[in-house]
Formats: C-alpha cells, structure tokens, sequence
C-alpha cells in the first residue's frame, strides 16, 4: 500500500525557500525532510511526517524542472511554464548562483576543466559541501565563463546582464572568471589564510585598473586579460632599485615622512631596500605568464610575510605604503609617475586587503 | 461565404534543436482550417525564428468556424527526409466569433507536442471578419456566448433565464479504432485531440441553435463533459443554462451581490407577524428513497441494462402549497404565484437549470437535493450521427429527477449536473439537482426587466430565511421529517435539516462559519462481466448512498451545524469495487432549528459495557462543543426570547430552553437533554458501527487559521483579501493487499482524503488566515488496486480581523507562499521591501549602481499605496535612464543600502533583452470572482483537451514527474490563451477529466485532461474606469518596464 503518484501544482509556483536552499546544499529528499522536521515545521502547522515528505518530494521536483531555466535565467522571465513573481525570479535565480565560500577557495585560479571537476569529490570531502552542491557550483562557474569569454564590454556588467544577478555576485563571478583566465596561484600553504572575499577584492582591483578595459572599453577579453602595453612599461620602474641612488634617495624621503609616526620605525628603516625590491621584482617580471600566476604568493612572500615577522599594524601598513608611493613622485630622475601609479594604487590596496593583523 | 479567417505567424521563440550537428532548427510553419493549408517559408538555422509571415486568409462558412479550431505546426525543414514536427496549437477561435467578446488573438503560445511536451513558443495574430447578416443562422449560432459560470456573468443582467440545453454527440475513438494496427501514439494522440476540439465546437454549435430557438443569446453553467467508452467510441456532452442577458453598461456597478431584493424591506414586518398555525408534524427522522424496479431493459438497446435510482431524502420546505399553514393574505397570491411559475415551466421537458447561485429573489424555496443514477452497459455506437441511445439513458435519468423533484412538491431543479462513471463495458450515470420552487419573474416572456419588481407576485417570505421554507405539503409530506416554525421568522415551516446542491443564497443569514463536510465509502465487488456486472453494481448503489448520506448526517451533526450547500456525491466503479465521495460545506442556517446531538445506544447491551458507550458518547459531546467554538456556532437565541415572537406550543419552548441549556458546560445536562425525541441516535450493534464511530471522530478540522469549502465562498467570511492561489493535486494509491475488507479500505480511502487536506494547508501554512474555496475532489479506480483522487480548489486570504482596514495592503511575503497579488497589480515594493527585512543581508543585498539612485529608492513612500505604482514607475525610469548612460561602473561601498533598485534593474534588463516581450500574469480560480477586482469583460469560454504521452517515463522522473510536468503545461497553455484573448484571469475553472494511465513496465504513460473556465478581464475594484488597455498594461510589471524605458 503506498502513494504511486503524488503531485501538487499551483497557478503561481509555489516555492518554499527553505527547501530550495536544502535541495542547493545537495541534501536528498530524505535528508531534507530530517532536517525540516528539526526545524520544527510540523509543529507549525499540525503536519505529519508524510506530509512532509510529500511536500518536499514536490518541491524537489520543481525544482529541478526549474533548474533548466535558471541555466540561462533570462529565459526564466519569458518562459510560459511557471508563473513566479518576478521578485521570487531574482531570488532563484541569486541563490542557484549562489556559492560557497569555502568550494570556492579550493577552485579559484584552477582551470575550470574537466581535469578539476573530476577531483570535485575530493574537494566535496575537504570542504564538507555535498558532492551535488560542488558539481552546481563547479558547473555555474564554468557556465558563466564560457557565457562572458566570448563578449565585448565590461566584465561584470555582461555576467550581471546575461545571469541577472545582483552586483555583488556579478562582482564575485567576474573575480572567479578573472582568476580562472588568468590561472592565479590560490592553493599554496601561504595563502591558505585569505579569504575569498580577499581575492576577489583583488581581483576587482586588477580588472579595474590593469586590464585592456581600463583603458579601452569596447575590446574582447576587455576584462579578462591584462594590458600587455601595460605590463611591459612595468619593467621601466626597475630603476628604483637598480640605480643606487635612486634608492637611497627613495629611503631617506620616505623615512623622514615616518620617523616618529610609527613604533615600527626601526623595521621599516632597515627592511626598506629588501620589501622595495620585493615589489619592483614583482613589477617587472608581469610579462611573464609563469610570474603573473605567482603574483599573489609574492606577494605575501615578498612583502607580507616580512612585514608581518617585524609586527606591523595594519595602520604601519598604511603609512608605509602610502609614503613609499607618494615619495616616488618626489624623486626627480624617475620619469614612470603614470605606470607608478597604476601599478601601486593596485598593489596598495591588494596588500591592506590581504595583510591580516 | 459568410466568414472570413486572418492568421498571420509573426514569430518563435525558444524553439528545441532539430539538428544535432548544428545546434539549431530550420523552422516553417504550416497554418491549417479545415482542409486549406498555407505555410510560411522557412526560418534557417535559428532557436528564435522571426518569419513574419504574410496575413493567411481562410474563407470558410460560419458553422465551420464554430467547429473547427485553426491548427498552427511547426516544423523542421529537412531538406532529405520527412520534415520534423515540432509540435502544435490549437486556437479556438469561438471566442472572435461573438462582437463582445474578443476582438483579435495575439500573443505567445505554447508549441505543445503529445510525446514531448511543450517545445518552445510562437507568436501568431488571428482576426475574424463576419460579412453575413446575423439573423440568417441555420446551421451556425454565431453570437451565442457560452460562460461555464455557473451564476449571471458579473457584468451582465438576466432579462429572462429559458432554462434547459443539453446535448451530446458521439463518434468513434480514434485510439481504439488503430489499437489493432501498429499505433503511432503521436498520430492516436493528435487525432483524439483534434477529433475533441471538433466534436466540442459543434457540440457548442448545437447548443447555441437551441439557446437561439428558445430566443436567448447566452448560455450560463455550461457544463461539458466527455465520455471515453473505449471501444463503444466517444461522446461528447453538454448541459447548460439558456438565458437572455443584457451587458450591465460600465457606469452601472455591476455588482449583483449586493443588489438587495426589492422586496427586503417587508422583512422584519413578516419577521414579527404572528403565525397562527401551529400544527407540528412530531415525524421521526428518516429516508425516503424511491427505488425503481432494478431490472429493466432500456428502450431500444437489445442488450439488458440495469436502471437504479434513488433520490437522496432531505428535508426542507416552506408552507407552499399548505394553505392552511400559511398566513392568510399570502394564500391566494402564492396559489397564483405558483400557478404562473408551474405554466413557465411546465412548457420546458425539463424545468432544469445548472446555475447554483441566482439573482435575489430568483429562488423562492427548495425543496431538497434529488438524484438518480443508473448503470448501463455500453454497446458500440454503430451510428455517430445518430446518438439516440446515448440520449434516450439521459431522457431516463432526466424524467427521473424531474418526478423527484414533483415528490417534493417542487416544479424545478437547480444546481443541476450530470456525470458519469465507466469501467470497462460499464457505465454509471448520475444526475442531481436542488428541488426547488423559482420566482416566475425571471421565466416569462415580456418581463424582461427584473429591476421593476412585480409586487403582485413577491413573496412575503424575508430573503434571508425564505427559501429554508417547506414546498411541500407538510400534510403530505414526501418523507418523513420534523418541521418547525421558522427561526427567524416564525411564520413559515422549516425542516430541521436541509441538503442542497447550490451555493448558499448571499441573502441567507447563517450563524458563525462553515466547514467542508465529506463522507467517504469505499466497497469491494466482484469481479464480473456484463450483466451481472451490472446488476450487482446497481444493487450495491442503494446501499452506498444510504451510508453516504447517513455518514454526511453524523458528521453535519458532530459540527453542529444544520444545512449542507454544493453537496456533490460522486460514485466511481472500478473492476474490483466502488467508490463514493459526498462532499459538501456545512453551515448553521439561522432559520432552521438548531441540531440535536448524537446519541449513541447499545442494541444489545450484553456485547459492549455501558462504560464503553459512554467513553464514546462523551468523545462525541466534547467534539460537537470543540466544533461550536471552532466554528463560532453561538445561534442568538436569546434575542429572540427577547424579540418575543409568539411560540404557541410548550413544546416548542421547552425545545429552546433545551438548546439553550447546551451552550452550558453541564456534560451530563447534555446527555439527558439531547432525550430520545430530537437527538441522533446511532445504535452500535456490531464492531461495524464502532469502527464507524471511530471513522466519525478521525476527520481533523483544519489547523487555527485555515477553513475550508466546497462552495463558491466560505459561508461567514467576507472579508476577502487579494491573495489567490489556484491549484490541482493528483494522488494516486497502491492497494497492494489483496484480501482487504471494505473496512479496510474505508479507512484507506478515508486517510488518502484526510491526507491530501493536511498537505493542502501545509503547503498553503503562508498564506494564513486563509480559506481553501471550492474544493473540487473527483475519485476514479483507474486500475485494479489503484484509487486516484484529484483536486481542484483555491486558496484565499481574508483578513481576520474585519474592522481593520488596508487589507489588501499587507503583503503575504512569509516563506514561500508568494501570493499572485505580487505578480498581477504593482505591490512589488512594499512586497520586496519587507522581504529585504526578513533577508540575511548577506545573501542578496546588492550594491546600488549610483548612489543617486539609491536615496531615490530610499525616498519612496511605502506609506501611500496610491503613490507606489507611479513612484515604483519614476524608479525604474531613472533606472534605466542611468543604464542607458552607461554609468554602471561605480562606487562600491554602501553597504546597507537595499536591494531593490537591484532586482528592477535586473527584470528591466531581462525583458530588454528579449525584444521587450513579456508574460502577462494570469490569474486562475474556480469561483466565478476573484477577491478585490471586478470582471469588466467576458473574452469567452476556454475549453481544452490535452493528451500526453510518455515513452521514457523513469527519465522524466517517474509518474509523478510526468504528471507534474504535464499539469504545468496544461495551466501555461490555459493562460497562454487567455493572455492571447487579451484577458488577465480565468475565471470558474475547472479540471473536468483526468485520466492517467501507466504501464511502468514498459516504462510508459498516458494522461488526458480537459479543463474549462471563462477568460476575463478583471481590474482591481478600487479603480474607477479602466479601459482594457489601461489594465493589461497595469497587469504586467515588465510590460510597466517596457513603457518605462
């Protein structure tokens, strides 16, 4: 004896937002219903077990018929299928592209290939995201960079247009699109410390000024790929550090700007010439595709982690930064202001986001 | 060639791919009617064809143009082999056909295929040009409007109500003519549904000859059903109301609820005229069934069949026709009153109508629900163009109900409706109506205007209580039963309970609320053949409807409460047993006497110990006083002790004192009082009738803040707000045990009901406070061990505290029940703005795209709901005005600012991006209204057949998911067409047929569903004058957009 059919459709969708998160997370409809009947549902409307059950194995099923749609979520609005608010479309559509911060982490500045999707399990078994949830994921990641790989225009606005998701995940996807392109080294021990939300600060900060869209807006791959112009001109400020001179004079400028503010003042004093190196290096070897992936681990292993053995605040950070760019300006033989300051403003605000105290 | 047909095919959309190596389809289109074809050229290589195709001109006959419905296929251009269908649609162009109605059809439809579904969308226009004079009809009835409303369309008025159409047509069943044949399910499917939409329109035709002979111009209640016999063929048939109507003009308000009746005032004078009579008929309570010789053979048919039928005994009345029961100076003129409204009818064959609800002072009594089955054994129809077996079976159980109705002293029948049940070779048909007595006003030629009241013949009974009374001669009564005096009148005589298959008058005055009623019956059978089969279902007949109706008077009791209204019994045979479903909605009417409680007795006393009983007997007090309170049952009593109305018999006052003393808490008081004389006994002889008992005591009321009917609206609340939520849900149970017994499957039965409901306000717990109206159920054994039970209702909010105001205002944004109110008027800011309260921020909280924006949106007035639309509209235009300047790219730090501009932009980009189109919200409900809106225009009936079939049924998810797809089809394509015909809802909507067939082992499934409704356009009540336009464009926030950018 047992329900051989069971189905409940309304004229306009109905959609509970709690099981479309469960049936997002991966959980299967049993799972699910043990966790609504913990949730405390049943006492809220007098609901049995069965009750439950039926109405969750609905839900799922609409789910999934729905899930075709929300593939290309712009056919969700002119579809005849489903009647669902245009409020209830936006809130779909957001939490199917919606992303674990933590599967994330493990995939950013992987390429978005068969290879990577095929280890999904192992990271499904790091992160404790169902392997189902992983494969949404994974496969909204590479869903979208295929999507925005082939048009002109900005980045995130395209991603925004196309999966009609709000600005700050639009944001988020073209950070993930952007590291996925550019194959960003993400995974090393030394930056298992960041965040997501560092790198795609980052990378925010990267396409808005190191791009070929930051100079030109209608190109292909814009926003994708770096200016090669750009990073060549790069090579120019190696004079900082190759031209003694230059150097010392650097120093002495920017450490009479400090002397007194911080406690640190020692520190930044001796390790000035080795962090400045650090950051020219890292300027100039950009042209290389091998350097570029390894930008953020320089990063930290050339400037943070120093800073950090000698225990500077994120306030020191901030002087420190702030003087060494400006002092440059001051120097009369360096003639690169322009590259200077597109290259620092981005390495200034990379390195606040990324230096944890 | 007096008509004219344009259809132009202007695009697609959406379209599957066709070609694999490509990814894409060569799309042509092929526009068919009757038996000329155009096609269009062919779309190369796209998923969005644009083929703008030239106008496609049929000329064609008019009664073709009722008949046949234009057939639109899309195709895939191949140039090797044969092309590819796509799929298809079919446009009932019925609706161009009637100068009210619509004018043109426009818009996206679905491309609907039998095996895969919906593929896609076109864009197709559609005109008619009528050139002929409309008086030379013959075989056409062009002009006739058809509504499956069943009450006077809301913007019309009844000159005259004719009464009576019915007609069938029958034809062979295509499936069943190829079974033997190699079948290609698409070619079977699409002739089944072809040959449906054909038989259909001239079924429609037919009818409307007849309403045009009978001088009407407008069908009401029109009730299609189809029959599918299997290898005996298909019919086809239809019943329905003729009536005159006049469109109300828009300055009228046309709302003919809250007509009073002109002769309301006299009320309350009739209210205090003392009755002289005080005969009481001290009857006991009982059954009458009239029960016709089991066994004849019909008419012409060689074969034997078997006629059964019973009229269900209920027990209402008035003082009609006992002259001496009445008060003196209405004697005469009800004797005439009477005499004009029996020659109305009697030049009808058949005084029937299938309106269940009636403009005041139409229905002057009733009497009581009469039925009549019969089970027949179905033969091949050898002859479709001449259905006289078919018709004369109806004739039967037609002339069967009318003498019903005669027995009970009335002249006609309302709340009719006819449908059938058939298994294998046979077949049950049922009838039934509401006896009642009708004010001849409505029927005569020449009075056509019901506003001028013609006093001679108004009946002095008040509205509110007048048709509770007696028609019948209470000297003679049909049955027995107990009369009183008129609670609320006191001058007329009232049965104690009164059963009826109409909604309840809006004029009734009822104490506290109703609650859907439903008795479930279940009984094993043997299998058998032919007539035996037969026989021994019509012998079990009688039985069933008894138990029905006695499990219906038990649980009327247990709420109590004393009337049922849209009582519904429906009894579906299977190979291996029956199944019966009543349901009703109960109310407490004030007029009638209120109910005694059920008092349980032992027969033999030795089997069960006084102490068992009297556990029972107090479960039962204690629910009957749960359900008063439950159900706000407080009938004012005491005020009319005060009022005085002069109650001549002791008995009669002890009898109130009695019901008085129940309201006390005294348990023990209550036992004794409920006496042997008017409380309910239920004699427990057996473990039968404790299981029965038990059975009574299981039925859970709804959960606090739901209620529930089967009625157009839920007796005792008014207060509707505009959250509407129409739904179908199929359940189909396995009986795996093959020795059940029919206690066994009672409670089967009973649970799978039980369960559906508990479901249906689980997943409706957002909506709260909210009513579940017109529940629909319909029961089928589709298969040994398989019970199938489908439903059909609505879902609507009220506002629970009635003197509050701005209901309409509070959004029903909790959880997941979004109510449709968001999607139809522009509600979406104060919608979104308490959700983006209720969100974690986190998850959709987006940056605004320029801070100007942001203090815009911050500036809105949530406080004025008349300022929102136009504010909401400002919004968006700056909106888009700063997308179209492309400076989108900015700052990036207000991180507590809302969503919203967020979410507008987002829609206005996605409808950008296809071309501005977008879908207009349809709103659908089975009741002839939607809350908070009134109906400015008809556009015409929707009447749709589908057929779906699966040859994959585990990769579409099983049956359930299969069903579950198709039923969203069904509904997508419904609303596709009234979106076409311009109109935004679907009112009185019905599933009239779902049949679902499975074979899991081959891994296939079928399934066929007919709905109907009446496509209209509705406009929010609080707007003055829309004109049609004004409204769709208000429907549709994207359409909104559209103007905005």
């Amino acid at each position: 004896m047992a329900v051989e059919l069971d189905v409940f459709v309304g004229n306009t969708t109905i959609m509970d937002e709690e099981v479309y998160k469960l049936w997002l997370d991966g959980y299967t409809v049993n799972d699910a219903v043990k966790v609504r009947m913990e949730g405390g549902v049943m006492e809220e409307c007098e609901a049995s077990a069965d009750v439950l059950l039926s109405d969750t194995m609905d839900q799922y099923r609409t789910f999934q018929m729905c899930e075709r749609l929300l593939h290309s979520p712009a056919k969700l609005a002119n579809q005849l299928l489903f009647q669902i608010t245009p409020h209830r479309q936006a809130v779909l559509i957001e939490r199917y592209y919606a992303f674990d911060d933590a599967f994330v982490r493990e995939v950013l500045g992987k390429k978005l290939s068969k290879g990577t999707k095929k280890d999904l399990d192992d990271i499904s078994a790091k992160t404790s995201v169902t392997l189902k949830s992983c494969r949404r994921q994974f496969d909204n990641f590479k869903r979208v960079f295929k999507v925005v790989e082939e048009l002109k225009g900005p980045l995130v606005e395209n991603i925004r247009q196309h999966f009609l998701l709000s600005d700050k995940l639009g944001r988020d996807y073209a950070a993930i699109v952007f590291f996925a392109n550019n194959r960003f080294e993400t995974g090393k021990r030394k930056l298992q410390y960041l965040t997501f939300q560092d790198f795609a600060f980052c990378a925010g900060q990267l396409i808005n000024n190191w791009t070929v869209g930051a100079v030109d807006h209608m190109v292909e791959d814009m926003d994708v790929d770096l200016d090669k112009e750009f990073l060549q001109e790069l090579k120019e400020l190696k004079i900082l550090i190759t031209d003694k001179d230059l150097l010392d004079q650097h120093k002495s400028l920017v450490c009479t700007a400090l002397r007194g503010k911080t406690k640190a003042f020692n520190e930044m004093e001796a390790n000035f010439k080795n962090l400045s190196r650090g950051l020219v290096n890292i300027a100039a070897k950009l042209t290389n595709t091998k350097d570029v992936r390894d930008f953020f681990i320089d990063l930290v292993e050339k400037f943070i982690e120093p800073c950090r053995s000698d225990r500077w605040t994120a306030a020191d950070m901030r002087l420190y930064l702030t003087h060494y760019t400006n002092s440059a300006h001051i120097l009369d033989t360096f003639k690169h202001q322009v590259v200077w300051d597109r290259y620092m403003g981005v390495i200034k605000s990379c390195i606040f986001k990324m230096y944890h105290d | 060639m007096p008509g004219k047909l344009k259809a132009k095919i202007v695009a697609g959309r959406h379209l599957p791919v066709m070609d694999r190596a490509s990814d894409l389809t060569d799309a042509f289109v092929e526009v068919k009617f009757g038996n000329t074809t155009f096609k269009t050229d062919v779309f190369p290589k796209s998923l969005n064809p644009q083929w703008n195709s030239e106008w496609f001109k049929f000329e064609v006959d008019d009664e073709d143009l009722q008949d046949e419905p234009l057939q639109v296929t899309v195709l895939d251009h191949d140039t090797y082999s044969a092309n590819d269908a796509i799929g298809k649609v079919y446009i009932d162009i019925d609706p161009l056909l009637c100068t009210e109605a619509a004018s043109v059809i426009s818009g996206w439809f679905p491309i609907y295929d039998t095996i895969h579904g919906i593929r896609g969308e076109i864009n197709v226009l559609v005109k008619v040009e009528l050139f002929n004079d409309l008086n030379r009809f013959r075989q056409s009835s062009c002009g006739v409007k058809f509504f499956c409303t069943t009450s006077i369309p809301r913007c019309y008025r009844a000159a005259m109500v004719h009464g009576f159409v019915e007609e069938l047509v029958v034809n062979e069943d295509p499936e069943y003519q190829w079974i033997d044949r190699i079948r290609t399910p698409r070619a079977s499917n699409e002739a089944r549904q072809r040959l449906i939409s054909l038989m259909s329109g001239e079924l429609q035709r037919k009818i409307g000859l007849k309403v045009l002979e009978m001088g009407g111009n407008a069908v009401v209640g029109y009730l299609q059903c189809f029959d599918l016999e299997g290898e005996s063929g298909l019919v086809v048939r239809a019943i329905g109301t003729a009536c005159t109507l006049d469109k109300l003009s828009s300055g009228s308000a046309p709302n003919t609820n809250t007509h009073t009746h002109p002769n309301t005032a006299p009320a309350s004078n009739a209210c205090n005229s003392p009755s002289k009579d005080g005969k009481e008929s001290p009857l006991a309570h009982g059954c009458r069934s009239t029960h016709n010789s089991p066994v004849h053979s019909a008419c012409n048919s060689q074969r034997l069949s078997q006629n059964f039928s019973v009229s269900v005994p209920t027990l209402i009345f008035t003082g009609m026709g006992s002259g001496g029961s009445v008060g003196k100076e209405a004697g005469p003129l009800k004797t005439l009153l009477r005499q004009q409204t029996q020659t109305a009818l009697e030049q009808r064959e058949f005084p029937f109508f299938t309106l269940t609800s009636f403009p005041p002072g139409f229905l002057v009594h009733v009497g009581g629900v009469v039925s009549a089955r019969s089970v027949k054994l179905l033969d091949r129809i050898h002859n479709p163009d001449e259905p006289e077996t078919r018709d004369a079976w109806w004739e039967e159980i037609r002339q069967e109900i009318k003498s019903h109705a005669k027995a009970l002293g009335c002249h006609a029948v309302v709340g009719y409706s006819e449908s059938t049940s058939i298994c294998e070779e046979v077949c049950i048909l049922s009838a039934s109506g509401t006896a009642s007595i009708l004010n001849p006003r409505f029927m005569r030629e020449g009075c056509l205007d019901i506003g001028i009241a013609d006093h001679r013949f108004e009946e002095p009974s008040p509205p509110s209580c007048g048709f509770c009374h007696i028609p019948y001669d209470e000297l003679n009564m049909p049955f027995p039963a107990q009369l009183t005096y008129c609670y609320h009148c006191r001058r007329q005589k009232v049965p104690d309970v009164l059963f009826t298959t109409i909604d309840l008058p809006s004029e009734a005055s009822v104490t506290g609320k109703g609650c859907l009623i439903q008795a479930r019956l279940c009984r094993l059978k043997k299998k058998a053949q032919g007539e035996v089969n037969a026989t021994a279902i019509s012998n079990m007949l009688p039985f069933m409807e008894y138990e029905l109706h006695t499990q219906l008077m038990n649980k009327l009791k247990l709420r109590s409460m004393n009337a049922l209204f849209g009582l519904h019994i429906q009894i579906s045979v299977g190979e291996n047993m029956l199944l019966g479903l009543a349901s009703a909605t109960g109310v407490y009417l004030t007029a009638l006497p209120a109910p005694g409680g059920i008092q349980i007795a032992g027969k033999t006393p030795g089997d069960l110990s006084n102490d068992h009983i009297s556990t029972i007997q107090k479960r039962i007090n204690d629910t009957i006083a749960k359900n008063k309170e439950l159900y706000q049952i407080n009938p004012p009593e005491l005020n009319e002790e005060l009022v005085g109305s002069p109650i001549p018999e002791p008995r009669h006052r002890s009898r109130l004192f009695r019901s008085h003393s129940e309201s006390s808490d005294e348990v023990s008081e209550l036992d004794l009082s409920h006496g042997k004389k008017d409380a309910f006994v239920l004699e427990i002889d057996d473990t039968d009738a404790v299981e029965d008992i038990h059975s009574l005591l299981i039925d859970a009321p709804p959960p606090s803040g739901f209620y529930s009917c089967n009625t157009e609206v839920m007796p005792g609340i008014n207060t509707w707000t505009s959250g509407v939520q129409m739904f179908t849900s199929v359940r189909v149970f396995r009986l795996s045990n093959a020795n059940l017994t029919n206690q066994g499957l009672n409670k089967i039965f009973t649970d799978l009901c039980e369960n559906l409901l508990k479901s249906f306000y689980f997943k409706l717990r957002s909506m709260i406070p909210c009513c579940l109206c017109h529940l629909n159920f319909t029961v089928a054994v589709p298969e040994d061990e398989l019970i199938q039970v489908a439903v059909t209702a609505v879902a609507m909010t009220f506002d629970k505290d009635q003197t509050q105001e701005k209901p309409a205002e509070k959004p029903i944004t909790k959880g997941s029940g979004d109510t449709e109110e968001q999607l139809q008027f522009s509600m979406e800011l104060c919608a979104d703005s308490s959700l983006a309260n209720s969100q974690p921020p986190s998850k959709i909280s987006g940056v605004p795209e320029s801070s100007n924006i942001s203090s815009r949106a911050a500036s809105v007035d949530y406080g004025s709901f008349a300022d929102r639309c136009s504010t909401w509209l400002e919004l968006l235009r700056l909106k888009a005005h700063t997308i179209r300047r492309g400076s989108v790219k900015t700052i990036s730090s207000l991180e507590r600012s809302s969503p919203l501009p967020d979410g507008r932009s987002r829609s206005l980009r996605s409808t950008r991006s296809f071309g501005g189109t977008s879908v207009t919200v349809v709103k659908m409900t089975p009741l002839s209204f939607l809350p908070g809106t009134r109906i400015i225009k008809y556009l015409g009936i929707i009447n749709m057949f589908f057929i779906r079939e699966t040859t994959s049924l585990r990769e579409e998810g099983g049956v359930s998911g299969f069903l579950h797809s198709f039923i969203a089809e069904v509904f997508a394509m419904v609303r596709a067409h009234v979106a076409a015909l311009g109109g935004n809802a679907v009112v009185s909507y019905s599933m009239k047929e779902c049949v679902f067939m499975e074979n899991p082992n081959k891994n296939q499934a079928q399934c066929l569903i007919n709905v109907s409704g009446d496509a209209v356009i509705c406009v929010r009540e609080s707007d003055p004058e829309a004109t049609p336009s004004m409204t769709n464009s208000a429907q549709s926030c994207s359409s909104e957009t559209d103007t905005a950018t």
